[in-house]
């Protein structure tokens, strides 16, 4: 928190105290129904010579509580307030209009009339800023009222109680009254309570996940006179750390799980061409690539088309769209390329590489070579909240998006006839030549079913990355981890590998920083195909044997 | 003729010996005295600047000539150099770091500046030594030997080859460029390691120290060729180019694949060391980004545009496609990654042995190298 909102706050809960201590001692009605007359009074008393009179006045006029009091106070501080010098009324003129001060009744056009303004200095400023902080807590609007309960728990002090107790007392929304509860509970534990009171503070506050209120909790387990409030906040802490340790793993999970269907979606690609051809292709970032500025340029014809309301259906038309496009050049790449250079597998990886660099000084020509923005449409944007845990909308869609990939894929490889083949040919392709399946045509759509999907995942990742020339460069080295982990040519395998890569970089982040983190499941990559040194899924079989 | 005397001239062979001889005069002592004595407007001088340029490039010819002798021999195409290459270049960088001694900016005269920097009180235990430069010229060999031969060891036992090692080279020389990038390896971090002021005692904005170090470039490429050469030509070679060629019958056969491989990877990671701790004092720096994927595989580049498997197409290779990119990003910058790309298109499919192989096809000779992988037995490797 800021230095100054704080050091109001303190001034508040000062003046807070002076109220509720004004209103214990008298044992008055509720500060709404003060005397209309009583306020009349102190509004006047406001129009003094010296500041010191002024002070006071303000003082007693914060004490008094009345609804329109933070109304006065506002004006004051603004200038706006004003003595007609005929009536002698104090008057508020805002807007070329005057009120009266006390009453709220409208008294006519602030033009011409004999008026002279109460001056306030910063000193009465502040004071006014400070007295109506203490006022929102009995504020009309219940969010309002939260957040002064919320800066309360900030900062919890023992004068802040009767204020609290007496807003508590009048509270009537679900929400507003849960903060007022633990703002109440955080004051009393600190001091402000008996030992049931604060015993009680202590049950109230140990479903917490606010670190400050948790610091709040172990002092109290160390210093609190009383043995049974200690013991009893001890355990509160302890549970509080259990429940924030299951909710980071949580985290750190669904993180991991975001993070891996972006590598899967990325790799899945890899893994089929991989499998049926025996090819790296280099230039597989490239089609990440394509397919975000494929997004990118669906996005700009849309907005520049369509009109506002169909704009979130631009995703709908990209995937697609990223689709054939990227699945075109992959079917060029390969008829017009690849083709030429089979069983020369070496040799595959140098000219993919030749082409991922032409494809990105193209794509850097035509589009720069700065950024491209891609917003998010409304539907993937925003987060939710699950059993504390937040999720942002589009990592749930991406992952979602991914699983959906996955299937279809693996139902196309499952039962269409081009699954068949495409099986056939990456188990034996010269026994599948000799049962007749046509090879060559069969590699050019593997390939361009592999750019395809890479085509997809670049719609995705265009959602949650910058849209860049040199964007697949950074997935490229992830991708082949993914498939060497996973196993050349199995889905299963580059499910499984996609996603314990992502959760396990997101496990090891925090442990050992972001760059370490990646080293290390490097190292382990390196290390894991020493055991296994076709993946996890390793395909078998006489023709993998060499 | 003794043995020995024997051996050596049976490294070339017909007018080889000759051409070697002529090639490296012409760069250890034609072009300094070029430099030296050509007046500076007669067509035949050669600028220090571009004596430099062509020492740069030379330590690309001798990365390349090391990757040759694992790709074009044996069949290993390792996308790791640069690494190895990076590796030897910040061993001698940290010898010269340790060189600037108090003349740094911060004028400290046991810490390198970006140490303190970072508020660091003592040098790191790794660092010691690194003011001798018999200990930093050893560190140059030993430390991408010593990584060579593990990795390689576990890489080669496990029997992974054809792209699943490229891939896992790629990976080794991807985490060392992040590992290097952090500023607590204590290697300098993004901005590595710079600002040299001397090496051996001399200085290095002195024009006769950069001619000096083109010359020692030109006489490790020409000592490093040679035993290359030697070792193609020996038994070993034999067993490598076999196996290049057809793994499984070699390892049946009875050698040891594993052997002759780890044996080949390591002599060319200490190479590319050497042509990393040559290049650093001549560009003045050495940051991670040598490490990065894509310098690794622009070296392929280089040997596969001269011919690989000719130990003289790498270098070859190396000093056009460097050439060609001086020119290209000087005039178009723009033009080069697409002419780059195009390279790689093009030398795999139209050119598989290179510059080399097309000057041979041009004269209608045979001429008397060895066989190139294209001639490789179908049935094998395919589909690794």
């Amino acid at each position: 928190m800021p230095r100054r909102p704080s050091f109001k706050l303190l001034l508040a809960l000062a003046l807070t105290a002076m109220i509720g201590a004004v209103l214990l001692v008298s044992a008055a009605a509720p500060a709404r129904a003060a005397d209309a007359a009583a306020f009349e009074a102190a509004v006047t008393a406001l129009d003094q010579k010296s500041f010191g009179d002024k002070a006071k006045a303000v003082d007693a006029l914060a004490a008094l509580g009345d609804a329109r009091t933070p109304q006065v106070l506002r004006a004051l501080s603004a200038g706006q307030l004003v003595r007609h010098k005929e009536t002698g009324r104090i008057l508020i003129a805002a807007g070329g209009t005057l009120t009266d001060a006390a009453t709220g009744e409208a008294v006519g056009p602030a033009d011409g009339a004999p008026l002279a303004k109460i001056v306030a200095n910063n000193q009465i400023r502040t004071q006014i800023e400070a007295a109506l902080g203490a006022f929102l807590l009995f504020s009309e609007n219940p969010a309002e009222r939260i957040t002064a309960a919320r800066q309360v728990l900030g900062n919890p002090t023992p004068e802040a109680a009767p204020a609290l107790v007496r807003a508590l007392d009048a509270e009537t929304d679900a929400g507003a009254r849960e903060a007022l509860t633990r703002a109440l509970a955080a004051v009393q534990l600190l001091g402000g309570g008996t030992a049931a009171e604060r015993l009680a503070a202590v049950e109230t506050l140990s479903d917490t996940n606010d670190p400050a209120l948790k610091a709040l909790l172990t002092t109290a387990a160390a210093n609190d006179p009383d043995a049974a409030v200690r013991e009893a906040a001890g355990d509160a802490v302890k549970a509080i750390d259990t429940r924030m340790a299951v909710l980071e793993v949580g985290q750190n999970l669904i993180f991991g799980l975001s993070a891996g269907s972006i590598l899967l979606l990325a790799a899945i690609g890899l893994a089929i061409t991989f499998g049926v051809m025996g090819v790296i292709n280099m230039a597989h970032g490239e089609m990440l690539m394509l397919g975000a500025y494929t997004t990118f340029v669906v996005q700009e014809v849309f907005r520049a088309t369509l009109p506002p309301s169909v704009f979130g259906l631009y995703l709908v038309v990209a995937i697609p769209a990223a689709f054939v496009v990227t699945g075109a050049v992959g079917v060029a790449m390969e008829r017009g390329i690849i083709r030429f250079l089979y069983g020369r597998p070496l040799e595959t990886l140098l000219a993919t590489w030749g082409i991922s660099l032409i494809l990105q000084q193209a794509v850097r020509s035509l589009f720069g070579a700065t950024n491209r923005e891609v917003a998010n449409p409304e539907w993937m944007s925003g987060s939710l909240e699950l059993l504390g845990l937040s999720l942002t909308a589009n990592r749930i869609v991406i992952i979602l998006f991914a699983f959906a990939v996955l299937g279809g894929l693996a139902a196309f490889l499952r039962w269409s006839s081009m699954g068949l083949n495409m099986r056939a040919v990456t188990q034996n392709r010269r026994m599948a030549s000799a049962m007749g399946i046509p090879t060559g045509r069969v590699d050019a759509l593997t390939f361009g079913l592999g750019s395809g999907i890479a085509g997809v995942a670049g719609v995705a990742i265009s959602q949650v990355a910058n849209v860049s020339p040199n964007l697949g460069q950074g997935y490229i080295v992830d991708s082949f981890m993914v498939v060497v982990f996973g196993g050349v040519g199995s889905l299963w395998g580059a499910l499984a590998g996609a996603f314990s890569l992502g959760v396990v970089n997101k496990f090891l982040e925090p442990m050992a920083g972001a760059m370490l983190g990646k080293i290390l499941v490097l190292v382990f990559i390196i290390l894991f195909i020493q055991k296994r040194p076709r993946g996890l899924f390793a395909l078998r079989g006489r023709a993998f044997e060499n | 003729m003794g043995p020995i005397t024997r051996r050596l001239a049976s490294l070339e062979k017909g007018r080889g010996w000759t051409v070697f001889l002529i090639l490296t005069a012409a760069f250890a002592v034609g072009v300094p005295l070029l430099n030296a004595f050509a007046p500076a407007d007669s067509a035949l001088h050669v600028p220090t600047w571009v004596v430099q340029l062509m020492g740069k490039y030379l330590c690309y010819a001798l990365l390349a000539l090391a990757l040759d002798l694992v790709w074009g021999f044996a069949g290993v195409l390792s996308l790791g150099h640069g690494a190895f290459f990076a590796l030897g270049g910040y061993a001698m960088g940290m010898y010269l770091m340790r060189g600037i001694g108090d003349r740094s900016v911060y004028g400290n005269a046991d810490l390198p500046d970006f140490m303190v920097f970072l508020n660091w009180k003592e040098l790191p235990w790794y660092w010691w030594g690194f003011d001798q430069f018999w200990f930093a010229a050893l560190m140059v060999v030993l430390v991408p030997g010593a990584l060579a031969f593990v990795f390689g060891w576990l890489a080669f036992r496990s029997r992974i080859t054809g792209v699943y090692l490229s891939i896992i080279t790629q990976a080794m020389t991807y985490a060392l460029m992040l590992a290097f990038f952090r500023n607590e390896m204590g290697f300098g971090g993004n901005n590595g390691l710079t600002d040299f002021k001397e090496i051996l005692g001399f200085d290095m904005t002195a024009d006769a120290t950069k001619v000096g170090l083109y010359v020692a470039t030109v006489l490790f490429l020409a000592a490093s060729y040679l035993l290359c050469r030697f070792i193609v030509t020996s038994r070993l070679g034999r067993v490598l180019l076999a196996l290049r060629d057809a793994e499984s019958r070699v390892r049946f056969l009875g050698h040891s694949v594993t052997g002759a491989k780890l044996f080949a990877f390591t002599v060319s990671a200490m190479i590319a060391g050497i042509a990393g701790a040559l290049y650093v004092p001549q560009v003045g720096i050495i940051n991670p980004s040598e490490f990065s994927p894509a310098n690794s595989i622009e070296v392929a580049i280089w040997t596969a545009v001269g011919g690989r498997g000719t130990l003289f197409g790498p270098i070859l290779g190396a000093l056009t496609v460097n050439g060609a990119k001086s020119f290209f990003t000087g005039v178009a910058p723009e033009i080069w990654l697409f002419f780059l790309g195009a390279l790689f298109v093009v030398v795999t499919l139209f050119l598989p042995k290179g510059l080399l192989g097309l000057a041979a096809t041009v004269k209608g000779l045979r001429r008397p190298t060895l066989p190139t992988p294209d001639t490789q037995p179908s049935g094998e490797k395919t589909h690794a």
